[in-house]
Order: C-alpha cells, then sequence, then structure tokens
C-alpha cells in the first residue's frame, strides 16, 4: 500500500495544544464532525512545538495550532497543505489585584511588560515553547529586553492551566489566552490588567498533513476536518461559544478572511 | 484552604453520586495495569526461574540489567515506545500509537524488569536442594517450576504487588504511548494530571482518592495471604 | 544370573577437571539392598545422584534392565524412589508431602491419600498427618522423607545416609522398621552410608567406594572379613562376621548357635533371632589343642589353620572352625606355636569381646 495517504480508516489523528483542548471548544464540535462525517477524531494535545514536530513527521492527519510563524515555516517545508484561518482570540496579561508595577489599562502589551521587568516583580512564563510562550517571548524581544535568568522571571514548562494556577499562587504575573483565563477566573485571583493590543491577537489556523509526503496520512479525513473547522455550521458554533457560561465568546470567527483584514502581518 | 476543602467536599460527592466518569476511567486503570502486570508474571517467572537456576555465560551480566530496569525511569521507557510506535517509527504501520494497547506494552517493560528481579531472588532464597528433591521425587521440569513458584508464592505475590504498583501509578509513558484520550486511553494518573492543568481539583481529588484506594486494596491482598500463611 | 536391574558402565564424573568418581562397572541385583559405604568425601551421593538418573555423568552409560536410559531419564526416575540426606518438605501438610510423588505421576486424589497414610502407618506418623511440616523432629521428619518413597511402590529405592543426624534411639528405631520394610517388600535397594553397621545390618551386599574408586564389592561378610587391600582393610575394620542364630537368653549372656558350635556373647539387650556375630583380630587367641584348658574366655573353637598373611608387625591368621575365624597375632607366637597352613589349633575370644549386629530374614 504505497500510494500517498492512504493510513487510517475512519480516525484521524488531530495534534492540537493544550489551551485549545482546555477551552472545551473541541468537545463542543468533535461529536458534531464525527456525526456529520463519520470521523473519529483522537485528541492528541501536546504544546505547540510538539503538535508542530508531529507534524513534521507525519505523525498526525491535522493540526488546530495558534502559532503563525511556526506553521508558515512548515507550509514552506512542505509538510502541511491546505492551512486556512479558522478563529482568533487574544492573550490577556493577568496580574494581582494590587498590581505592584502598575500595568493597569496600559495599552502597549511591551511597556507593560518593561515596567515589569523594570520593578522586578514576579512573572511566571510556560517556557514550554507552545504558542503562548512562543507569543511571550517575542513581545519581551520586542520590548527589548531578556528576562531569562533573572530572579523574577520563572519558567514552568506547564501547561496554561498549570502556569495559571502557579502565578495565581505567587501573585505573579502572566500571560494567558483569554479562553483558558476565563474558563479558570473562578478559581483565580488574578485579574486582566492588560489587554486589546494588537500584538496580542492569538491566530487559529487549521491545516492538513501533506498526505503526498507522509505515506500514512489519511488524507480524506485530514481534508474533512479542515473543511468542517472552516464551514458555516462550525463558525457559528464557534461565534456562540462560551457566551453563556462567561457572558462572552471565547473565540471570534474567521474562516474566509484574509490576514490582513485581522492586522496582521 | 478553603480550595482543599471545597475539593475534598465535592469529590465525595463525584465518588457518592459515581459522576463523571470515574469508573470507567478507574476500570481502563484496573484493565491496563492488571493486563500489564500479567503479562509481566509470564515474563517475570520464565526469565526469573532462568537467571535463579541456570548457569549460564554473562549471567552476572543478565543480574546487572535486569536490576537497572528496575530502576528505568518510566518516562524513558514511554518516550522509547512512542518513537516506535509513532507513524514515523519503525512499527508505525501497527497503528498502535494512541491506544491501550500501547498503553500495556509501555507498562510490561516497567513492570517486568521489577517482577523479573523480585521472582529470581525469591527462587535463589529457596533451598538449592529443592529442585534436587522434586526431580527426585519424578517431577518433570514444568512440573518441578509450578512446585517451586508455589513455594515461593510469597515472594512472588511482593513482586507482582510491586509490578502492578509501578504500572498503576505511572504517568509519563501513558500519557506519551496514550495521549490521554477522553473515553479510550485516559486512566486514573493521566486524569488527575489534566483536571489539575484546568484548575478542577474536585474531580482531581476524587480519582486520587480512588487511585489510593485501589493501591490500598491490592496491599490487602498481599498482607491478608501473607498472614494465612504465617498462621497455617 | 539374573539380568541386573540398574548398571553402570564406565563412568566418570568430572569436576574441574577432576575425575570425582569412575566407576567402569557396578551392578545392582533386583530384589537385592546393595551398601555403599565411604568415608565423606569419597563420592558415594555423586554414585547414587548418577543411579537416580539425576546428574548426568562426564562420561558413561547407566543402563536399566540391560538398556540404556539416555531419552528415558523422567519416565525412568518415576519407576525409582529416592530418599535424600536433607529432607526437604513442602509448605504444606505432612500427608500432602508423602503423597507428592504420587501426585507427579498423575494418580488420582483418593488414591494417593489411601497409598500416603498407608505408609505413614507403616512408619508410625499418620497422626501427624494433617500437621503442617514446620516443627517435625528431625525423625518425624526422615520418616515422612521414607514414607513419601516407599508410597510410590517403586522398583529401586535410592537412599542417601538416610539415618545421619539422628540421636541414637531414633536412628535404632528407623533402622529397625526401615530393615523390615526392605525385607517385606524386597524391593531392590541402594543406600549410602559411612556407617558399616548400617551395611552390615541392611544389605546382602557391599560396595566400598574410597576416592572416588569402586575398591571392592561382594557380600557383606566377604568384605568385612577380607577386605581386598590396606586401604579398604582400614575403612572396614577387619573382622570376623558371621550369620548366627540366638538360641538362648539368660543371666546376660547370650547362646548362640554358629556353623554347628555353640558359643556365648554378652548380650546388652533383647535380641533378634538372626544376627551377625563380629569378632575383633586382635580378641581372638591362638593355642595349640592341648594347652589352655582353663581360662576366663568362654568360648573355644577348635580348628585348622587355613591362611597365613604377614600385615606389618603383625600376621593375620584364618581359622577354619566351620566358618571363616580371623586371627591376629604377632610373628613371635606364630612361629613359637610352629602355626601354619594345616595346623590344628583352638581360637578362644570373650564373651565381651563379641559385637552383635541383628539380622532380620536369612540373609
Amino acid at each position: 500500500m504505497a500510494a500517498a495517504g492512504c493510513g487510517g480508516g475512519k480516525e484521524i489523528i488531530l495534534a492540537t495544544t493544550t489551551s485549545t483542548q482546555d477551552s472545551g471548544l473541541l468537545d463542543e464540535l468533535l461529536p458534531a464532525f464525527k456525526q456529520e462525517s463519520g470521523y473519529k477524531v483522537k485528541v492528541i494535545a501536546v504544546g505547540s512545538g510538539e503538535a508542530l514536530a508531529m507534524a513534521d513527521r507525519g505523525d498526525a492527519d491535522a493540526v488546530l495550532a495558534h502559532a503563525p510563524s511556526s506553521e508558515e515555516e512548515l507550509v514552506d517545508k512542505g509538510s502541511v497543505v491546505n492551512r486556512q484561518l479558522v478563529m482568533h482570540n487574544d492573550f490577556v496579561i493577568l496580574g494581582p489585584a494590587d498590581d505592584p508595577a502598575g500595568i493597569k489599562g496600559v495599552d502597549s502589551a511591551t511597556e507593560a511588560l518593561t515596567a515589569i521587568a523594570d520593578k522586578g516583580s514576579p512573572f511566571v512564563s510556560r517556557g514550554d515553547d507552545s504558542g503562548t510562550d512562543k507569543l511571550e517571548k517575542s513581545l519581551w524581544k520586542k520590548a527589548g529586553l531578556d528576562p531569562e535568568g533573572e530572579g523574577w522571571y520563572e519558567q514552568s514548562g506547564q501547561g496554561m492551566g498549570a502556569t495559571l494556577q502557579i502565578a495565581n499562587q505567587r501573585g505573579a504575573y502572566t500571560i494567558s489566552d483569554r479562553g483558558t483565563y476565563l474558563a479558570q477566573s473562578e478559581n483565580l485571583d488574578l485579574e486582566v490588567l492588560v489587554e486589546g493590543d494588537p500584538v496580542l491577537l492569538n491566530v487559529y489556523h487549521v491545516m492538513q498533513v501533506n498526505p503526498e509526503r507522509f505515506g500514512r496520512v489519511n488524507a480524506e479525513g485530514g481534508q474533512a476536518f479542515v473543511e468542517f473547522m472552516v464551514s458555516e455550521e462550525t463558525q457559528e458554533i464557534i461565534r456562540n461559544f462560551g457566551v453563556e457560561e462567561f457572558g462572552q465568546p471565547l473565540f471570534i470567527p474567521d474562516a474566509g478572511k484574509s490576514e490582513s483584514e485581522l492586522g496582521l502581518d | 484552604m478553603d480550595l482543599i476543602w471545597d475539593g475534598i467536599r465535592e469529590a465525595l460527592r463525584i465518588l457518592g453520586t459515581g459522576d463523571y466518569s470515574l469508573w470507567e476511567i478507574t476500570l481502563r486503570s484496573l484493565f491496563i495495569s492488571g493486563s500489564a502486570v500479567a503479562i509481566s508474571l509470564l515474563i517475570g517467572t520464565a526469565l526469573g526461574s532462568v537467571l535463579a537456576f541456570n548457569e549460564f555465560p554473562g549471567r552476572n551480566l543478565a543480574f546487572a540489567v535486569v536490576n537497572t530496569g528496575m530502576g528505568l525511569p518510566p518516562v524513558v521507557v514511554g518516550l522509547l515506545v512512542a518513537i516506535m510506535l509513532w507513524r514515523s517509527g519503525p512499527l508505525g504501520q501497527l497503528n498502535l500509537i494512541y491506544t491501550p494497547l500501547a498503553m500495556i506494552a509501555a507498562q510490561t517493560i516497567i513492570a517486568a524488569p521489577i517482577v523479573t528481579g523480585f521472582t529470581a531472588a525469591a527462587l535463589r532464597s529457596l533451598s538449592p536442594r529443592l529442585r534436587s528433591q522434586l526431580y527426585a521425587l519424578g517431577a518433570s521440569r514444568l512440573q518441578m517450576l509450578w512446585l517451586i513458584l508455589w513455594e515461593a508464592k510469597l515472594p512472588l505475590l511482593a513482586a507482582v504487588m510491586a509490578g502492578f504498583g509501578a504500572a498503576v501509578s505511572e504517568i509519563g509513558a501513558s500519557i506519551m504511548v496514550g495521549g490521554n484520550l477522553a473515553g479510550e486511553t485516559r486512566v486514573l494518573t493521566t486524569a488527575v494530571v489534566l483536571e489539575v492543568s484546568r484548575g478542577e481539583f474536585a474531580p482531581a481529588i476524587a480519582l486520587s482518592i480512588v487511585l489510593l484506594a485501589l493501591i490500598f486494596a491490592v496491599n490487602l491482598i498481599l498482607t491478608t495471604v501473607q498472614q494465612q500463611e504465617q498462621r497455617s | 544370573m539374573s539380568q541386573a536391574k540398574l548398571s553402570i558402565r564406565d563412568v566418570r564424573v568430572r569436576r574441574r577437571g577432576v575425575d570425582i568418581l569412575h566407576v567402569p562397572h557396578l551392578d545392582v541385583l533386583p530384589g537385592e539392598v546393595l551398601a555403599v559405604i565411604g568415608p565423606n568425601g569419597a563420592g558415594k551421593t555423586t554414585l547414587l545422584m548418577v543411579l537416580a538418573l539425576l546428574e548426568r555423568p562426564s562420561q558413561g552409560q547407566v543402563l536399566f534392565e540391560g538398556q540404556s536410559v539416555e531419552g528415558q531419564e523422567l519416565p525412568l526416575r518415576r519407576r525409582m524412589a529416592v530418599v535424600l540426606q536433607e529432607v526437604l518438605l513442602l509448605r504444606r501438610s505432612v500427608v500432602d508431602n508423602v503423597a507428592m510423588g504420587l501426585a507427579l505421576r498423575g494418580v488420582p486424589s483418593r488414591e494417593r491419600q489411601k497409598r500416603a497414610l498407608h505408609w505413614m502407618e507403616r512408619f508410625g506418623i499418620a497422626h501427624l498427618a494433617h500437621r503442617g511440616t514446620r516443627n517435625l523432629s528431625g525423625g518425624e521428619a526422615q520418616r515422612a522423607s521414607l514414607a513419601r518413597a516407599f508410597a510410590l511402590e517403586p522398583e529401586v529405592l535410592l537412599l542417601d545416609e538416610p539415618f545421619n543426624g539422628l540421636d541414637q534411639p531414633t536412628r535404632e528405631g528407623l533402622l529397625e522398621e526401615l530393615a523390615g520394610v526392605l525385607a517385606e517388600t524386597g524391593v531392590t535397594t541402594v543406600f549410602v552410608t559411612h556407617d558399616r553397621d548400617e551395611a552390615a545390618r541392611l544389605a546382602h551386599r557391599v560396595a566400598v567406594l574410597l576416592g572416588g574408586r569402586l575398591r571392592q564389592v561382594g557380600p557383606v561378610a566377604e568384605v568385612f572379613a577380607a577386605p581386598v587391600d590396606e586401604e579398604v582393610a582400614a575403612f572396614v575394620g577387619v573382622e570376623t562376621m558371621v550369620p548366627a542364630r540366638v538360641v538362648g537368653d539368660a543371666g546376660g549372656l547370650a547362646r548362640l548357635e554358629v556353623a554347628g558350635h555353640a558359643i556365648e556373647a554378652v548380650s546388652r539387650g533383647p535380641l533378634a533371632a538372626d544376627v551377625l556375630v563380629c569378632l575383633r583380630p586382635e580378641d581372638v587367641v591362638l593355642a595349640l589343642p592341648d594347652g589352655l584348658s582353663t581360662s576366663s574366655a568362654r568360648n573355644r573353637l577348635p580348628g585348622v589353620v587355613t591362611r597365613v598373611v604377614p600385615a606389618g608387625v603383625q600376621v593375620r591368621v584364618t581359622v577354619d572352625c566351620g566358618f571363616p575365624l580371623l586371627a591376629a597375632i604377632t610373628r613371635q607366637s606364630l612361629e613359637e606355636l610352629g602355626l601354619g597352613v594345616g595346623v590344628r589349633v583352638v581360637a578362644s575370644f570373650k564373651a565381651t569381646a563379641i559385637h552383635l549386629i541383628p539380622r532380620s530374614g536369612g540373609h
């Protein structure tokens, strides 16, 4: 069986991130996908780095991630195809209510981070090469700072939920996607201090692992999933997801829009 | 502190009402770790008896390997098994990655050296002339092996308990080769990690209580059997 | 001559490059009791293990009823029973241990229990049937071991120093019982011991093993009375050994009938009807027929000198009194009395000098 993309049968492996899974969106969408297409999805939720590495090895059929620059590398390499914009949410900078670095309401994310560094206030990073982590590191770079090795800068090496807990316990600052924060906000004393800066946008794309390149990939299944994610019905579900529980949607659906519309390069 | 008390209260509620697919996860833990230990027992008694009874060149090396195997970090085993089973790996065409079978395989690799090592030690502690005596009574090799194992059943039971403890408590390998998929490869330990990462302490505590109860029950069996033996 | 039950041909057992056992030829005859005697380390246990098919010789053959045992070890082992020196019992009830051999041969449960209990009764330990084995005394354990072997109703019985480590009275009792059972069942038996009295009591033939080599094989009396060389002699302790019948026992003195003569021996307790009379050559005094008519020696037997063998300072003189009687005298005495083959003498010895070994059944 050497034909391209002949693996998997009625199952597909979806590589995605822990924060995506933790938001609960997939729990809502996947049963519908199963019913419509007949495909069962094995959701492997790992760090962004690992998810994309899986794609690069051909160990998954589809990927749902939010690390655009790394994803683009894979497209250039030819490891993934059919990459489509799905939705976005945003990141927020969280911190203790007493806000020792005084960043509340600041417009610029980089300004806020500079203030935190100057004050030497504790900051917890994910440090796990995930989408969130990559974004955070890019912001420090943009601010011209290198916090690694500083006493106030900690790296948890774990998922968003765990990292929030650590920050909560220590009364430290951290960056999180809004979705995870909303889902856990009941258990947290942290507050949203900085939001809205365009650099804090968290953009999700779905893509297929290239069946031409990796023989064992389930081409049909992968394709069905991509199409499903950008379909109108799915986009509608995304639009409403989280409203009931949190009063605001966790994601903004973007299928069909061009990249520039979102204010991205 | 409130967090913990709330957690415990909620946990007890979950336990009481059987919410949260708790039992499905528990049964799966039992099935996967139980299978791994059963296979380890077969491997362990076979290899353990060869190690204990047969002289062969490199025997000391073999003992060293088994002892190293006992201390093998489970997460390392998980990584190795995952690499083999990934589609990109040599055994990819078996499509075993992210299945309970893969988890059984990984847990067996973790538990087998433990059972083997304990078995070899237990058999060596028996009188060396016991084997001759049994052959002298007309035992075939298989009968002799069975009787010897029965004679050493207490330390063997301890070996099985140790193997089970290692298998059922491990996380790293289970997540890597199992993928922690709901309804398929999620077990007690991996579920706890998931719930904690989501900030859901109540289910995490509930799962932990079940896990502790399981391990306790299994050890209770051993202690009871031991006591019975002492008395007779 | 009936075909041997078990035979050894050209067997060598080599350990670390050294031959610890080398037996060119040994036959165990059906129905006989063969004792293998020798000092510790002589290789007796090794020989037994080879006969029991528990150890493979480095070289040579073992034959069962004339056929090589090659490839047949397990079924043949199941036709034999072995009692090892160390009694090893499993952690279960005594009767289950006694029935173990039967269980291994697939004998059904009820039959097993019956036979096990029968033999436990025979060896006097039936009351221990359902007890655990942990607190058995040495004697009880040994009886269990024997019962276990006999329950198999084997064609060949092999015993390795079965009475080692038991205290004297226990040993006596067990020896007695075993002698009885052996006589009753007539099972071909090989047993290993360093104690010549045991051998004398139980065996028809004796094989002397020294330094891994068989030095002499023959009927008991012959080996003990006429050892083939110095070393064997040193081990067996040359003596006159002759079967006798006890015809009376009164006042601490037993009256025995030997080859037509009446002799008296000090008796230290109740005696079986058949005994072996043992007499050390050093205790025999020779006189010419007309000398010594009164002395304290209660036994005086006339006979003829049949053999004179110098042995260092002494001379060993064999006198035929109707049975061969060995005397050890100095060379001077030999010359002074003018003794030589064919000379008539009177051999005398004290009642206290006689050493009696009970025998059951006529051998």
